[in-house]
C-alpha cells in the first residue's frame, strides 16, 4: 500500500503538522504490505476511537479536565471518557498540571508501570514547561525531561476545546501507526536509548 | 483592656512593632510564657490563625497570628532567634492543634526546630532534601531533580531538653511494626489531588493518618521574593484555583492596604459579586465531587451543568474559565460585560428554580444520609484548636465568618446569614456548603442592581514600592479563611509574602475526624472536608 492517508479527520481541519508529515513521508518511503496494511488501518481505528485515559491532575487543569467530562463537552463523542486509575489498563497518560520534584518520580514510575503502545500527552504550560512556576527550585520545568510526550497542548489552562485539539492529534497519530512491528519497536528502540543515556 | 496594654502586663520587656499590623515581639525565652497566657487567660486567643516562618537576614523566627472566638480580637506575637546553625523555639502545639503541623511547614522550610513539638518531619520536600528552601542564604541548585523513590521514615523527631539542658532527640513512632499500614495516593482519584495518606487500619477501622503533603509544592512563596507586587498576584489564582478571585481579593487588599490605595464604589461591588459567583461555582463542584466520590454520577452533571453557566459569566468579563487574573491592584482588569446583570439575574432564577433537584437526589437519599449523618464527627472545641475555619468550622458550630466578623469589600452593606449548623458531621459540612450557595444568591440579589457607574480602578504606577512593614488581610474563600502577609522592606519585592492555606488545617484534621470511622467512609469525610491540595503546597 503506498501513500497510507489519515482516515476520518479531514486534513484541512488541521494546522500543518511536521512531526506527521514526516511519518507519513517515511512510511511512503518503505511502502507497507498490503494485508498487514489493511489489518493495520483497522486496529489502529479502533485503538484510536477507543483511547483510556490514566487519570493524573495534579492542579488547575485537571478541573477542565472534569469540565470535559461533564455534559456540555461531553468527550464520550470521541471515545476518549472512559479513564482508568489503574496505569495497567490504561493506553495513554494525560498530565494536566504542575509536575514537582517530589512527584517526578511517581510520574515515572506510573508510566514505566503502563503496558506497550502508550503515550503521554502534556496538558497545561506547567507540563511543557514548567509554566508560570519556570523558576522555582521544586518544579520540574516541563515533563519531556522524565517521559516522552506525543502531543503538547498550551493553555493556562487549555480551553476545553484545545484539550480536543489535542487529543484529536493523538488520534491522528496513531491511525497512522504501523501496529504491527512498528509501535512495539519503536518502544524498544527508545529503552536501549534510555538505557545508554544513563 | 487594649491589646497592647494585655500583653505589656504579661509581658513588661515585649516591644511593638506598628508599620502595618500591630505585632508583639518577645524574646524566644520570654514567648511560651506569654503565648501561655494569651491562650489561657482572660479573652481567650483560643484560634491560631496562622504561624508564619521569617528570615530577615540575620535572624530566624516566627509570627503568631492569633484571634479570640469570643471577641474577635486579633493580636500577632513575633520571635527571632539569632543562632542560624541551630535555630530552636518552643513549640506551642500542646495549645494550639494545628500548631503541630505549621511547625512542620516552618521547620520544612526554615530549618526552626522546635522543642517539644512530636513530629518534626519535613513536610512538604523529600525527608533527604538538602537545606531550607526560604532562607535568604539558601543555594538555589543545590537540589538537582532525584527520580529516585522516596523512602518514608517511619519515625519522626522530637527534640527536648533534658535535665542537663542539652537538647535530645526523642524518636517517635509514627507507626509501628505491627501496624497494618495502607497507602493512599499520591496519585488517586478521591483524594482531590496529590495527597498522600498513610494510614493506618485496625481492622476496617482508621487507626492513624499520617497526611504526606509537597507532591504540588511549587515554590510560590519563594519565587514571590523575587517578583515586583503585581506580578505577584498571578501567582495566587494558581493555589486554590476554585477561590481563585478570593484569593486575589486578599493579596489586593492587602497591598492596597499597605500603599494606601483607596478602590472606587464600583470596583468593591463588582468584587464582591464576582467573589460570591465564585463561591456558588466552587460549592456546585464540590457538590458534584462530594457526590462521584460517594459513587453517584447523576449529580456530577447536575453541578457542572450548572456551573458551566457561571463559568459563562465570569468568561464574558474576565476572558478566563478557571484561571481569570481578574483583580488588580487597585481595582479590577477591565469593566463588567455590558450583558452582566442580565446573566446574572437569569442564572440566579435558573439555581433558584432548580436546586431542588441537587436535594431530590441526594440529600434526602437514604444511602447518602446513612452515610453522612453522625459520621466523621468534629467537636467545636477541636475545629477551633485545629484551624479548620470555613464551612467545615462552621459545622461544628464555630462563627468564624470573616465576611461577618472582619468585613471588607461590601460585606457590610449587605444582609446575609452566616450559616453555622451544629451537628458537627460531615453530613452539617455538606449542608453548610448548600445553603451558602442560596446565601450567595441573596448577596449577589442585594448588590447587582445597586452598581454605582463610576471608574472600576485607579491608575497605579507599574512598579509599586510597599513602605516597610508587615501587612496582612484575609478573605472568606470558598473553603476557609485565606490570609496573604507581606513582609515589606522598602523595596518592589517583598522580602516575605505568604499566604495561610485554607486546606492545610483540613488535612490535618483527617487524623482527628477520621479516627475510629471505616475506612470507606474516609473518602467520603475527605470530600465533605473540602480541600484543594495546591493551595495546602503551595
Ligand atoms: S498550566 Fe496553568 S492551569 Fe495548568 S496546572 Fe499549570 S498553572 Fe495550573
Amino acid at each position: 500500500m503506498k501513500e497510507p492517508k489519515i482516515k476520518s479527520i479531514p486534513y484541512s481541519e488541521f494546522k500543518d503538522n511536521e512531526y506527521l508529515e514526516n511519518m507519513v513521508a517515511e512510511l511512503n518511503k518503505d511502502g507497507v504490505n498490503v494485508i498487514v496494511g489493511k489489518l493495520d488501518d483497522l486496529i489502529n481505528w479502533g485503538r484510536s476511537n477507543s483511547l483510556w485515559s490514566l487519570t493524573f491532575g495534579t492542579s488547575c487543569c485537571a478541573i477542565e479536565f472534569m469540565a470535559l467530562g461533564a455534559a456540555r463537552y461531553d468527550m464520550a463523542r470521541f471515545g476518549f471518557e472512559v479513564t482508568r486509575n489503574s496505569p495497567r489498563q490504561a493506553d495513554m497518560i494525560m498530565v494536566l498540571g504542575t509536575i514537582t520534584y517530589k512527584m517526578a518520580p511517581v510520574l515515572k514510575r506510573l508510566y514505566d508501570q503502563m503496558a506497550d503502545p502508550k503515550y503521554v500527552i502534556a496538558i497545561g504550560g506547567c507540563t511543557i514547561s514548567g509554566g508560570p512556576f519556570k523558576n522555582s527550585y521544586h518544579v520540574v520545568p516541563g515533563i519531556d525531561k522524565i517521559v516522552p510526550v506525543d502531543v503538547y497542548v498550551p493553555g493556562c489552562p487549555p480551553r476545553p476545546e484545545a484539550f480536543y485539539y489535542g487529543m484529536m492529534q493523538l488520534q491522528r497519530k496513531i491511525k497512522l501507526e504501523r501496529f504491527f512491528g512498528g509501535v512495539n519497536r519503536k518502544e524498544k528502540e527508545e529503552d536501549i536509548q534510555d538505557e545508554s543515556e544513563d | 483592656m487594649d491589646i497592647k496594654d494585655r500583653i505589656l502586663k504579661l509581658q513588661p520587656e515585649a516591644t511593638f512593632e506598628e508599620q502595618g499590623d500591630l505585632i508583639a515581639v518577645v524574646a524566644p525565652g520570654k514567648f511560651r510564657a506569654l503565648m501561655e497566657a494569651l491562650r489561657n487567660e482572660g479573652d481567650k486567643m483560643d484560634y491560631l490563625r496562622e504561624i508564619m516562618g521569617l528570615d530577615n537576614g540575620t535572624e530566624l523566627g516566627a509570627v503568631y497570628y492569633l484571634e479570640s472566638t469570643a471577641t474577635y480580637e486579633q493580636i500577632a506575637v513575633k520571635t527571632m532567634t539569632p543562632d542560624r546553625e541551630n535555630p530552636m523555639l518552643p513549640s506551642v502545639c500542646d495549645l494550639w492543634k494545628t500548631a503541630e503541623i505549621k511547625e512542620r511547614e516552618v521547620y520544612d522550610f526554615f530549618g526552626i526546630r522546635f522543642l517539644n513539638n512530636p513530629d518534626m518531619r519535613r513536610i512538604f520536600l523529600r525527608e533527604d532534601w538538602k537545606g531550607y528552601p526560604l532562607r535568604k542564604d539558601y543555594d538555589m541548585n543545590s537540589n538537582p531533580l532525584n527520580m529516585e523513590n522516596e523512602v518514608n521514615a517511619d519515625e519522626g523527631d522530637e527534640f527536648v531538653i533534658d535535665s542537663y539542658g542539652s537538647v535530645e532527640d526523642l524518636k517517635n513512632k509514627i507507626f509501628d511494626r505491627n501496624d497494618f499500614v495502607v497507602n493512599i495516593g499520591p496519585q488517586h482519584p478521591s483524594t482531590h489531588g496529590v495527597l498522600r495518606l498513610r494510614t493506618s487500619l485496625e481492622g476496617e477501622m482508621v487507626k492513624k493518618i499520617d497526611p504526606v503533603c509537597g507532591y504540588i509544592h511549587r515554590g510560590i512563596e519563594k519565587m514571590a521574593e523575587s517578583m515586583t507586587y503585581p506580578q505577584t498576584l498571578a501567582m495566587t489564582d494558581r493555589l486554590d484555583y476554585l477561590s481563585a478571585n478570593q484569593n486575589r481579593h486578599a493579596l489586593c487588599m492587602c497591598i492596597e492596604k499597605a500603599c494606601g490605595i483607596e478602590i472606587p464604589e464600583r470596583a468593591k461591588y463588582i468584587r464582591t459579586i464576582i467573589d460570591e459567583l465564585q463561591r456558588i461555582d466552587s460549592h456546585l463542584l464540590y457538590y458534584s465531587c462530594l457526590v462521584m466520590d460517594m459513587g453517584g454520577l447523576t449529580p456530577f452533571f447536575y453541578g457542572f451543568r450548572d456551573r458551566e453557566m457561571v463559568l459563562d459569566i465570569l468568561e464574558d468579563t474576565t476572558g478566563g474559565r478557571l484561571i481569570q487574573n481578574y483583580y488588580v491592584i487597585g481595582g479590577v482588569q477591565a469593566d463588567l460585560h455590558p450583558e452582566f446583570q442580565t446573566k446574572v439575574k437569569a442564572f440566579i432564577k435558573h439555581l433558584r428554580g432548580i436546586i431542588h433537584e441537587y436535594h431530590e437526589i441526594f440529600t434526602g437519599n437514604v444511602i447518602a444520609r446513612e452515610r453522612l449523618i453522625k459520621v466523621g464527627m468534629l467537636s467545636r472545641e477541636d475545629a477551633i484548636s485545629l484551624g479548620t475555619t470555613g464551612g467545615t468550622g462552621r459545622a461544628s458550630g464555630w462563627h468564624n465568618d470573616v465576611r461577618k466578623h472582619h468585613p471588607y469589600g461590601m460585606y457590610d452593606q449587605v444582609d446575609f446569614k452566616e450559616i453555622v449548623y451544629d451537628g458537627c458531621d460531615s453530613f452539617d459540612r455538606y449542608m453548610v456548603r448548600m445553603d451558602e450557595i442560596m446565601e450567595s444568591m441573596n448577596i449577589i440579589e442585594q448588590l447587582i442592581d445597586r452598581i454605582p457607574e463610576g471608574d472600576y480602578k485607579v491608575k497605579t504606577k507599574p512598579i509599586i514600592k510597599l513602605p516597610a512593614g508587615t501587612y496582612s488581610a484575609s478573605v472568606e474563600t470558598s473553603r476557609g479563611e485565606f490570609m496573604a502577609i507581606i513582609v515589606s522592606d522598602g523595596g518592589k519585592s517583598p522580602v516575605r509574602l505568604h499566604f495561610r492555606s485554607t486546606g492545610l488545617p483540613l488535612v490535618h484534621a483527617l487524623d482527628t475526624v477520621c479516627r475510629g470511622n471505616k475506612i470507606a467512609d474516609l473518602i467520603a469525610i475527605g470530600g465533605t472536608l473540602d480541600y484543594v491540595i495546591p493551595d495546602i503546597d503551595r
